[in-house]
């Protein structure tokens, strides 16, 4: 790989001091930062290593939650308070990748992995979200891993992320320390930006900003399902995937929180979508009337045309299965 | 005193059914198994030698046209890259198996996406590497086609066949079939990648490098080299998969060879996981008619299979997906017609059981669309039609265990239990049991063999056999244990180099049967010794001693020197006036999400038979990984190219889906007791492949009973299974 220098921080304010200036980039797991620099799609001049920081730690906060940005995957999973108030989230972890991965990946960084697109991760190909104004292989090519909401012109691409779709749901909010050392919270919902002009930009993140933890509030529903639907059993990224935090409010929907994976360039939610469901009976036609509202503006490539009535299956199964109680 | 054999003649005797030692055929442990699970055996890439540098190969980022430029000067001295080689003598292609010369060579001239055309040579692989993804390179662009449907296909004369009138028969049956099937692409995928590392001293050339058939390897790398192959050693030993893609020399062991030389240092070139993908063998995607016919009691009158493959141009090799058609069943009216379509694409080549794999599959998808239409069991209809002979040639088979393996695996895996179509369900899954057929060719193939009784009584094999993670030091050595009555642990056998006996390599299923019978021959030969020894015509040798009369001696001390035997096995008459085969049957059970159309097997079981069987646990394994490949081929494993310039998208194995572990249920594997006289002198058969030649069929025919879709496009992933479900 590119020769880069290496610091390793020992707090926060070190690594956003040594995190400054255009070539840097922090690492915790690095299991998708390194995969990405040994191609040559990632080429930092500098690694920021912030494993030593003091952001571990899973504790209360308030009603919720407060994950510490470097949380691994495994432990989030396993978490007690998570597995027993959060399960749609420990689902969704547990869903992807593979142990050996999630030992090593953190909070953070699944929520900043990169696409999969076969395209951004070949440098010979054009690809506006590596190189920006270079054009968009994916249109025209090999499109079953890519959008079918939320995509531009410019990028088709979908956001990987398992654990991220659970953390919409559950309206999840970043926490993030800027080089002023000043902490902001940011809900989850306004930290992925689409791709417009710009695929290369995908969070409201500043430069030199650390991700310091993932604040989760109370779950407003008690009815958790996190559907994954992938090309084989194991290890293998969601084609369409559906985090459902629902709450009863004797025979009608009191709550109704739903996210998408593997269909958007950013984990999807449409608050329409939830609006229209809340304070309703649980019935197929008001089902039926969230997938369409869902996938009103979906438009296939080819390649992924089936997301769509996948994702139509999905939602619709997955209502069915919250609203009677078999969520688990 | 060697022993050589040519099977002109059935090997009736069955030597291997009276000796003593009782070794052959039981599931002993690998002998190398220690050392691998250790890290102790130590593969090519892993060789720590002095002053190693290593070499990493830069990939063609244009379809078709030449290279016009390369600026070496902007990589060479940064962060250590010595150099950047681009040799005429360097490869275009891979050699396919067998080859015995160097194939396309030139990388300047560019055939594919992804063609290796120079190689980067730096004190580091990181060095190299950023070197090889750096180097600025201009090109002549050509034109170029990569749709195999958009071209006019070649029709190769010798590989169309017709008997009797097919479209009568089509006309006048009772039941006929008329579908077409396709199969994606699929790269072999080794664990091991491939990898080489070139030393030279003078004018002699060692290599060591991972390859499945030495005896070839080293007369293409010296053909390629342009040096006399006394002069190439290449060493083997452990071989981490092979499936096909090592079978010939591939980029790395030129490349390696050349800048060693050049550089006068030992380099080190392994191709990382996207290269295997891009520059190594490519199985091709198949588009599949079969014309299927029978009369109204379900006797098959009509065989008719036409093919159309992909292949770079002016490769010999295609697909050979017809290979068992011609007496898989019976039917007097018979065509087989088989289409190459010229494509810039990675060159085709052998991948797991070519031939079969793919045909055997989805002739068993076209078969079980028969049986349906005649109304008959799928198991019954296939013992109906399985031919007295073969209906091609006319020809007696060796054996043919069709019938027995079809039978004894229905009944142990419980498929009078099979529903029709859609009748069973348990919560969002649909149930179903679908079945196939196994048929694989069987080859023997010329192998010598050296053994050596030592004077301490142990004994040493020796040829340039390969051990590809198929068992082979396990099978000579019981082969060996079993004729010289030593114990197994008294055995060492030396594998992997070509200054040894020459053996066929690992390749086509014919390994085991062939080295293991010139293993055999060697070892009857150095027998003779012994009991001349012992001055008695017969001996009985157990547990190191040999036996004869009232005498019993220990084969330590029984001579001053070592006892050497040459064993050379060469295929004769026997192959020729026999049609050979292995057989089996598979079961399987898998649900099918009614919701997203996800298919998990549920259970699979396979019954096979490949004349004897030389070690149970090997001879199982090898079936194992043939029925998952067979789980990767129906539900996942599809080499994705870019419809514009034909490059491979999904080249790593993130993208490329092999099944792991969850996909991969309890597989249940049985061996049928047989001989097959005619098949080697040892009457074993040939199972390496066996177990992928048919097995994704038994899947997708699973699938049309669990929920009544027939996905005639592999692979069935949940897309095509979902377009057809109800809401």
């Amino acid at each position: 790989m590119k020769r880069f220098d290496y610091a390793r921080a020992a707090d926060v304010a070190e690594a956003l001091r040594e995190g400054q200036g255009d070539g840097a980039a922090f690492i915790a797991g690095g299991t998708n930062l390194l995969d990405l620099m040994k191609l040559r799609v990632l080429t930092p001049d500098r690694l920021v290593d912030i494993n030593r920081l003091a952001l571990g730690g899973i504790e209360r906060d308030g009603d919720g939650l407060r994950i510490g940005a470097l949380v691994t995957n495994s432990d989030l999973a396993a978490d007690e308070t998570v597995r027993r108030d959060y399960p749609v989230l420990s689902r969704a972890l547990l869903a992807g990748a593979s142990g050996q991965l999630r030992n090593k990946a953190t909070t953070g960084g699944n929520l900043l992995q990169r696409t999969r697109c076969y395209y951004f991760y070949d440098i010979a190909m054009p690809c506006n979200k590596r190189d920006p104004g270079s054009g968009c292989q994916a249109r025209g090519g090999v499109t079953r891993l890519h959008a079918i909401l939320g995509g531009s012109d410019k990028c088709i691409a979908t956001h990987p992320s398992d654990m991220a779709v659970a953390m919409l749901a559950l309206k999840a909010e970043v926490e993030v320390e800027g080089t002023d050392g000043a902490r902001r919270r940011v809900p989850l919902d306004d930290f992925y930006v689409p791709p417009g002009d710009t695929p290369q930009v995908e969070t409201v993140l500043g430069a030199g900003e650390l991700i310091t933890a993932v604040i989760l509030p109370l779950p407003a529903g008690d009815r958790q399902i996190y559907a994954k639907v992938r090309d084989r059993a194991s290890y293998a990224f969601a084609l369409v995937s559906c985090a459902a935090v629902i709450g009863m409010d004797g025979d009608r929907i009191g709550h109704a929180a739903l996210a998408f994976g593997g269909i958007a360039p950013r984990p999807w939610r449409n608050a329409e979508v939830d609006g229209l469901l809340t304070g309703q009976a649980p019935s197929d036609d008001l089902f039926r009337r969230a997938a369409d509202l869902l996938l009103a503006d979906a438009k296939g490539h080819g390649g992924n045309d089936f997301k769509i009535p996948l994702a139509r299956r999905v939602l619709i199964d997955t209502l069915r299965k919250a609203t009677r109680g078999d969520a688990a | 005193m060697n022993k050589h054999l040519k099977m002109d003649r059935p090997a009736t005797e069955r030597f291997l059914d009276e000796t003593a030692q009782n070794v052959l055929g039981t599931p002993m442990d690998r002998p190398d198994g220690p050392a691998k699970a250790a890290g102790q055996a130590t593969y090519a890439h892993e060789w720590q030698i002095e002053g190693l540098c290593h070499g990493v190969l830069v990939r063609a980022t244009i379809p078709a046209g030449r290279v016009a430029r390369i600026d070496a000067d902007a990589v060479t001295g940064r962060d250590g890259v010595l150099r950047v080689i681009s040799d005429p003598r360097m490869l275009r292609v891979p050699a396919q198996g067998g080859a015995n010369e160097a194939p396309d060579q030139g990388p300047d001239e560019v055939a594919y996406l992804g063609q290796p055309i120079a190689l980067v040579v730096a004190e580091t692989f990181e060095a190299a590497r950023d070197g090889a993804l750096a180097l600025p390179v201009e090109y002549d662009p050509a034109d170029f086609t990569v749709d195999p449907d958009a071209v006019e296909p070649e029709v190769p004369k010798k590989k169309q066949a017709s008997q009797g009138d097919l479209e009568a028969a089509m006309r006048e049956a009772a039941h006929s079939v008329d579908v077409t099937y396709t199969t994606p692409g699929h790269n072999s995928a080794a664990m091991e990648p491939h990898a080489a590392i070139a030393v030279w001293n003078g004018d002699d050339l060692l290599l060591r490098g991972s390859y499945q058939m030495l005896k070839y390897n080293r007369n293409e790398l010296a053909d390629a080299v342009g040096i006399d192959p006394a002069h190439v050693r290449i060493l083997s030993p452990y071989v981490g998969g092979g499936f096909g893609s090592k079978l010939g020399i591939t980029h790395e062991a030129v490349a390696a060879a050349l800048a060693s030389k050049e550089l006068g240092r030992p380099v080190s070139v392994t191709l990382s996981r996207q290269q295997v993908f891009e520059t190594t063998m490519r199985r091709s995607e198949t588009r599949q008619r079969f014309r299927l016919a029978c009369d109204a009691e379900g006797r098959m009158t009509a065989v008719g299979h036409e093919v159309l493959v992909s292949q770079l141009p002016g490769q010999q090799f295609s697909e050979p997906v017809t290979q068992a058609t011609p007496f898989a069943y019976a039917g007097p009216n018979r065509v087989i017609g088989h289409r190459i379509a010229r494509v810039n694409r990675t060159c085709a080549g052998s991948v797991r059981a070519p031939g079969e794999a793919v045909g055997i599959t989805a002739m068993e998808n076209a078969m079980d669309e028969l049986a349906e239409a005649a109304g008959i069991d799928p198991v019954q209809f296939r013992i109906l039609n399985i031919p007295e002979k073969d209906p091609t040639s006319g020809k007696p088979f060796s054996s043919h265990t069709l019938e027995r393996a079809l039978r004894e695996g229905a009944e142990r895996f419980g498929w009078s239990e099979r529903r029709a179509p859609g009748q069973r369900r348990e919560g969002d899954w649909l149930i179903g049991m679908g079945m196939a057929s196994a048929i694989r060719v069987n080859i023997l193939a010329e192998a010598k063999a050296r053994v050596t009784l030592e004077p301490d009584g142990r004994v040493l094999v020796e040829t340039d056999m390969t051990d590809i993670g198929t068992g082979t030091y396990s099978i000579l050595t019981q082969v060996a244990s079993e004729t010289l009555g030593v114990s197994t642990d008294r055995v060492r056998v030396r594998l992997g180099d070509t200054d040894l006996p020459p053996g066929p390599g690992s390749g086509g299923s014919w390994g085991a049967a062939s080295s293991g019978s010139a293993v055999y021959l060697a070892a009857r030969a150095v027998r003779d010794r012994i009991a001349e020894a012992m001055g008695a015509d017969e001996v009985t040798l157990k547990d190191g001693h040999a036996i004869a009369g009232n005498r019993r001696v220990d084969l330590a001390g029984l001579f001053d020197g070592p006892v050497t035997a040459e064993g050379h096995v060469e295929p004769g008459k026997t192959m020729k006036e026999t049609r050979q085969s292995s057989f089996g049957a598979y079961f399987c059970e898998v649900a099918v999400n009614a919701v997203t159309g996800e298919t998990r097997v549920r259970r699979m079981h396979g019954t096979f038979a490949a004349g004897r069987i030389l070690n149970a646990k090997t001879a199982s394994s090898q079936c194992l990984g043939g029925m998952t490949f067979g789980i990767g081929m129906a539900l996942t494993e599809e080499l994705l190219h870019d419809p514009r310039d034909g490059h491979i998208v999904n080249r790593d194995l993130a993208e490329y889906h092999l099944p792991v572990n969850a996909d991969v249920p309890q597989i249940d594997v049985v061996l049928l007791e047989e001989r097959d006289d005619y098949a080697s002198p040892i009457q074993a058969k040939g199972i390496g492949e066996l177990g992928i030649c048919g097995a994704a069929g038994a899947v997708t025919n699973a699938i049309y009973n669990a929920c009544g879709v027939r996905v005639r496009d592999y692979p069935a992933t949940l897309d095509k299974v979902l377009a057809v479900l109800p809401d």
